[in-house]
């Protein structure tokens, strides 16, 4: 049977599972913008933060994903769904990437810029998110590429603990030794990979400010 | 103190140094014991080299730097009682690398203290266009241009359109025209002082430039190492024979009128 065949005939339950891989994927990015955005202006904003903050999310991501998974299984509300256990795993790792360009981002800001802002009496806030935020948009977006291309490839490993997703044909393929499993889940991973990394690189451009 | 509670209500000075003294936090003096007064519709240069404290005199008028000791009064009120956002909206600002906001098109810089005033948008659009006539630019033309595609003295046009832009009584300007080629740099200062004669504003202009502060200072407060070394009219400046003043005449008489060699 050749490989062409085998993905037609099983067309479905690939499908299935690049859904359910886009799910974990997209649910991690939402979270952990929505974490790592904050924490990275907060890193502009108290300095003395910075080591706490990016040292932490360093060390989450030195943690092999596979060993991630495996501590946070008895952490009590996590631990009781596979797909909770993922995201938040898949979220830790995320991170990293999202709050060093946010802070890297908003630092970048010319200097000239932020004072003319505070001379002209705009508050705290005002700079934020009419000034500084907008002009590392870009930035923030190339971590949010980054964050996202990683966490597909590391999504795969979340069927380890049941959470499903492309994973799932890797993992049965390795036990099989059946290398037209492994690709039903690879294949569609990268292309989902690259396919993200893409449509994310345009739309950074994009909102790249004029120099 | 009885001395200023006893001037008429609108007639104190629209800018007062009292014994002002300004220490990083390391303990490093910036500024020390100065005073002054800038009288409404004056414009005061601060003359001085790098480090004489010049931009910290300037940044502690709209608060965006402390006093350590004594106090600024801005229009008889002393800063730290003024809410920081009101007493910054109040006051036109300018600095050298204009900081417009790159993201912003020319009418959108202009009418930032507008918008953050909340005007009407038509009152703000037409604002916006008065201004750039005002500073010589045309406004159908600038108007939706972005700062990356304009020179840089059309830039500092903007800058200063921009400051303008809520009528403050008082405009802070550092070094509002050192980025410039001395060509560009003499035109855009003598549209500013025709502007000044016009709009009647308290000014307070930082420069390292001699022949700047003689040409659009009606008073020059002369800084050294963070103290301020006397205050003179142009003709007194020029005519002082104490050391200090005398080695910027010095040096002014040497480049004979095409001062900004360096």
């Amino acid at each position: 049977m050749s490989l062409l065949e085998f993905f037609l005939r099983h067309q479905r339950e690939i499908l299935q599972a690049t859904v359910e891989h886009i799910w974990l994927v997209g649910v991690t990015m939402v979270l952990s913008v929505a974490i790592g955005v904050p924490l990275g202006v907060l890193v502009t904003r108290r300095p003395w933060l910075s080591k706490p903050i990016l040292g932490g999310a360093n060390i989450a991501e030195t943690i092999p994903s596979l060993a991630l998974f495996g501590f946070l299984l008895p952490v009590p509300w996590l631990g009781g769904r596979a797909d909770r256990l993922a995201i938040a795993a898949l979220t830790l790792y995320a991170l990293l990437p999202i709050i060093r360009n946010t802070s890297a981002g908003i630092s970048g800001v010319d200097a000239a810029v932020r004072e003319a802002a505070r001379g002209m009496g705009m508050t705290e806030e005002q700079i934020l998110f009419q000034v500084e935020l907008p002009l590392s948009l870009s930035t923030v977006l190339a971590g949010v590429r980054v964050a996202t291309v990683l966490t597909i490839g590391i999504a795969t490993i979340a069927a380890a603990v049941g959470a499903g997703g492309l994973g799932e044909f890797i993992f049965r393929g390795l036990a099989m030794v059946n290398n037209q499993l492994i690709l039903a889940g690879a294949i569609p991973a990268a292309l989902l990979a690259l396919g993200a990394d893409f449509l994310l690189s345009v739309l950074e451009r994009r909102l790249r400010p004029a120099r | 103190m009885s001395a200023i509670a006893n001037r008429p209500p609108g007639c104190e000075p629209a800018i007062e140094f009292r014994n002002v003294s300004y220490q990083l936090n390391g303990g490093q003096e910036l500024l020390n014991d100065v005073s002054f007064t800038v009288a409404r519709g004056e414009t005061l240069v601060l003359l001085g080299r790098s480090g004489a404290g010049k931009t910290t005199a300037l940044k502690l008028i709209n608060r965006l730097l402390e006093p350590t000791e004594g106090e600024v009064l801005v229009d008889g009120r002393s800063t730290m009682a003024w809410d920081p956002i009101t007493l910054r909206r109040h006051i036109g600002y300018v600095i050298q690398e204009i900081g417009l906001f790159p993201h912003f098109t020319v009418e959108k810089n202009i009418s930032l203290v507008p918008r953050l005033e909340h005007w009407a948008e038509d009152r703000t659009r037409a604002r916006a266009k008065e201004l750039l006539e005002m500073v010589g630019l045309d406004a159908a033309k600038f108007a939706s241009r972005y700062p990356h595609e304009l020179s840089g003295g059309q830039r500092q046009r903007v800058g200063v359109a921009r400051a303008l832009a809520a009528d403050p009584s008082i405009l802070l300007m550092d070094e509002p025209f050192g980025a410039l080629d001395p060509l560009t740099r003499g035109e855009v200062q003598r549209e500013f002082q025709a502007l000044e004669r016009r709009l009647k504003k308290t000014v307070v202009i930082v420069t390292h430039h001699v022949s700047e502060s003689l040409t659009l200072g009606t008073r020059i407060g002369l800084m050294e190492a963070g103290k301020l070394a006397g205050i003179y009219s142009p003709k007194e400046f020029l005519e002082s024979t104490e050391p200090v003043t005398a080695a910027y005449v010095a040096h002014l008489r040497m480049h004979e009128g095409v001062e900004g060699g360096e």
